[in-house]
């Protein structure tokens, strides 16, 4: 008897060895099919995405269009004849694993990333000291640690197109305009309602000063993360009762419940101004009619109209290939400011092809670094590339790694953006830019780094 | 008396294997594994945070698994751990980098005496939530009062490099070392704690804390040195995590998710094991990073990119389900049986 059970034990341990190796096998044998060998070259961009959670929405179209992108310029024989390739990794807005991803994408086949671009500012911190050691361009799109600007300090990161002091700079700005003056905001209150992360906070050196010289009380209340749950915040808001409020919220959830919030309290829409990151399609419609007036900034302005976003509808969806499921947010906003990106690393690529002689070749990461700094889009080039309009012009140098350092204010009519002003550059762009420097230097003095002299 | 002798028998019979194979782990550990392993990609994302999170959940694993007491504060923990550490190395001359990482644990377990606290009177789910207060709190500390950060604007700021005796331990294989070192010395720790007195005192306070007091084991004593133990082991883990696998500090990094992960390594790996808090921790933790490298890899192009993405945490979480179903006991039990199986099968022929 127990030898018959102790065989059938035997039986089953073989059993769950012979499938554990199987699987084993299984999983080893797929790393082992070789990749797709290009015989062309080729140069290698990562996808750190972020299409699960809650922001899914910005994650989708965003890299969607850099794909898309890649895909159009694959189909057009590439940069030069160099063809592009790029791998995905999920990090669901979540540092811990952009670094992760980070470390797998950073090299494939042998050739390392030239650029890496988180779409999130805790991803951005948690990788930022890694740029300058292994030579890859921190391209962070309008998101970011701002003091990047400064590319003596950091010549490897970037925040083209426009940080975020910039961009509360011109929403203070816009305020002013519609209060009738400067001298008409003094006494006025603003509340800086924000996602309790980096992110949300890091607006705020550059608005208290601000808000200081204009005489202007600023209230800052935080919203815990995921930021589905408003309620309390809202009553403090009725309380407080401000002219105005700054939102600094992240995912379509978090960005929706804020208008339906303010609904609810009764606070007029056409007094709230939302962020970048709050200020697509996809964080208005759930929100329903509740959303309609609610002010927001573009650094690149939704629409399908623009020249390269019709020839990439038509050439890349018109033969299945697009990435998007819903081919109907193309030209949403959130998919044009992953076009705008995108086109910035490929115009960096032909530019560093040119200045080291390498046409048709691939580039190396301090090379493509050069490309990207020597960037001019200027509205000839945004024009022959198809996008003029939907970017402000913009050109980066050694020092400023900003770009433009304009937004355009946007408002929600219940079905699309309507713009309301044209690219507007903050009321005092030095002050910022000092604001800049100082926190560059003050980063630079902590960490023993020599600022690299311009005019060398 | 005759399970007692038993105990005494296997701990003695045990012994000589157990000394082979931590030598044999050791070398492999230390000296193989460094001469094998050439991709950077393995120790910063794999090895490093594996180890790191595997103390954790050894913390974890003592409060919950050998004492019993439901608690859910293990990444507040590690976030003071990581941050006391900085300050420490930040503000204190000279503080060789070891020396930071027992003080910034020491400072993690007076707090988890405090959280600690509530568990004289309150046991299971109602402690877990009482507990869920230090993840928060902690956390709103760190935020709230800009000293913890050196008054950073971003909230987010750099982790010194490491130096110990004057060399600066900053390639990825020089902080696997140190990981490594003292992971091994901890976990050697936490497993002669739980085979002793102590581990028997918190086992029988588990088991049912009455008789165990009645048999004048201190409840007061053994519980919160339980939180104590635990939290050093966390906050520990939370220095060697910020300052080699995420290099910055920031309060977002560990946040609730985190303490669900060690949780759920801990129930996974199996409760009152050590080496299945190295086991969970390997399961949770590169589980999900396998299975987007498949997804990536091998269905690139072929499925859409956003449901990739979304049925990897669909078979996660189906095979954790199995895993509960099939092995309720966690997967060191799984191992154990394997073990036991194989070895009966030598011995008797």
């Amino acid at each position: 008897m127990i030898k018959i059970r102790g065989k059938k034990m035997l039986k089953n341990v073989y059993k769950r060895l012979v499938s554990s190796f199987v699987i084993l096998g299984s999983f080893l044998a797929l790393f082992a099919i070789p990749q797709h060998a290009y015989s062309e070259e080729s140069q290698y961009f990562p996808i750190a995405s972020s299409r699960v959670g809650p922001y899914s929405a910005m994650g989708t179209g965003y890299y969607g269009a850099q794909i898309d992108y890649m895909n159009y310029v694959n189909m057009n024989g590439g940069v030069n004849g160099v063809m592009l390739t790029w791998q995905e990794c999920e990090t669901e807005y979540n540092a811990v694993k952009t670094v992760e991803c980070y470390q797998r994408l950073l090299e494939k086949d042998g050739q390392r990333i030239v650029v890496f671009d988180t779409l999130g500012t805790p991803g951005a911190y948690a990788v930022i000291n890694r740029m300058a050691e292994d030579n890859v361009v921190l391209a962070q799109y309008g998101y970011g640690r701002t003091d990047g600007a400064d590319g003596r300090v950091w010549p490897w990161v970037f925040n083209a197109a426009s940080h975020y002091w910039s961009q509360i700079a011109v929403k203070l700005k816009f305020m002013a305009e519609i209060e009738g003056g400067i001298d008409k905001m003094a006494g006025k209150k603003i509340v800086h309602l924000h996602i309790d992360s980096a992110y949300g906070r890091e607006p705020l050196p550059a608005m208290r000063k601000i808000c200081e010289d204009w005489g202007v009380e600023l209230i800052e209340i935080s919203i815990p993360p995921p930021g589905l749950e408003q309620q309390s915040q809202w009553l403090q808001i009725r309380r407080e009762d401000p002219d105005w409020v700054t939102f600094w919220g992240a995912g379509s959830g978090m960005n929706s419940t804020a208008m339906t919030n303010a609904a609810r309290v009764g606070f007029p829409r056409e007094r709230m101004m939302y962020v970048t990151f709050g200020a697509a399609e996809e964080d208005m419609y759930p929100a329903g009619d509740s959303a309609v007036g609610t002010y927001a900034v573009a650094n690149a302005l939704p629409g399908d109209e623009f020249p390269l976003v019709a020839a990439i509808k038509e050439q890349v969806y018109g033969s299945g290939k697009g990435n998007l499921a819903d081919d109907s947010r193309v030209g949403s906003v959130y998919w044009n400011r992953g076009l705008g990106a995108a086109v910035m690393w490929i115009e960096a690529l032909r530019i560093a092809q040119e200045m080291h002689g390498k046409v048709g070749k691939a580039v190396t990461g301090a090379e493509f670094r050069d490309g990207y700094e020597s960037l001019n889009m200027s509205n000839e080039r945004l024009g022959e590339i198809g996008i003029e309009g939907m970017v402000a012009p913009f050109s980066i140098s050694c020092e400023n790694h900003e770009g433009a350092g304009k937004f355009a204010v946007m408002q929600w009519d219940g079905e699309k953006f309507n713009q309301v002003t044209d690219w507007e550059e903050p009321l005092d762009p030095a002050f910022i830019r000092s604001l800049v420097e100082n926190s560059a230097a003050k980063f630079a003095e902590e960490n023993n780094i020599t600022p690299k002299d311009c005019n060398a | 008396m005759d399970s007692q002798a038993q105990i005494t028998a296997s701990a003695k019979s045990l012994k000589k294997n157990d000394y082979i194979n931590l030598f044999f782990l050791m070398v492999f550990g230390f000296i193989v594994t460094p001469m094998i392993v050439t991709s950077d990609y393995w120790y910063t994302s794999i090895l490093i945070p594996w180890l790191c999170l595997s103390l954790a959940t050894i913390g974890q694993q003592i409060v919950m698994g050998y004492t019993g007491q439901l608690s859910l504060g293990a990444a507040g923990f590690m976030a003071a751990g990581a941050f006391a550490c900085y300050n420490l190395i930040l503000r204190v001359e000279g503080l060789p980098f070891f020396g930071a990482l027992i003080i910034s644990g020491l400072i993690a377990a007076a707090i988890g005496i405090v959280f600690g606290l509530p568990s004289l009177r309150v046991r299971g789910l109602y402690l877990m939530v009482a507990t869920l207060a230090s993840q928060f709190f902690i956390i709103w500390v760190i935020d709230k009062f800009g000293w913890f950060k050196n008054y950073d604007s971003s909230g987010i700021i750099t982790a010194q490099d490491i130096v110990i005796f004057d060399r600066a331990y900053t390639s990825p294989m020089d902080m696997y070392l140190v990981v490594l070192f003292v992971v091994v010395i901890l976990t050697i720790l936490a497993m002669n704690m739980a085979r002793g007195s102590t581990g028997r005192n918190w086992m029988a306070v588990r088991d049912m804390d009455v008789a165990a007091e009645s048999m004048g084991v201190s409840l007061l004593k053994t519980k919160l040195q339980a939180f104590a133990i635990s939290s050093f082991y966390c906050g520990v883990a939370g220095a060697l995590f910020a300052f080699t696998y995420l290099k910055s500090l920031e309060p977002v990094a560990f946040d609730i998710k985190l303490s669900f992960k060690i949780l759920f390594m801990v129930i996974l790996g199996g409760l009152g094991t050590i080496n299945g808090a190295f086991i969970g921790a390997a399961f949770i933790l590169l589980f999900p990073v396998l299975l987007n490298t498949i997804g990536n890899n091998v269905f690139h192009g072929a499925i859409d990119a956003t449901i990739i993405s979304a049925l990897e945490q669909v078979v996660f979480g189906v095979l954790m389900i199995v895993f509960m179903i099939y092995e309720p006991l966690g997967m060191a039990k799984l191992w154990e049986n394997l073990k036991t199986r194989i070895k009966s099968r030598f011995s008797k022929d």
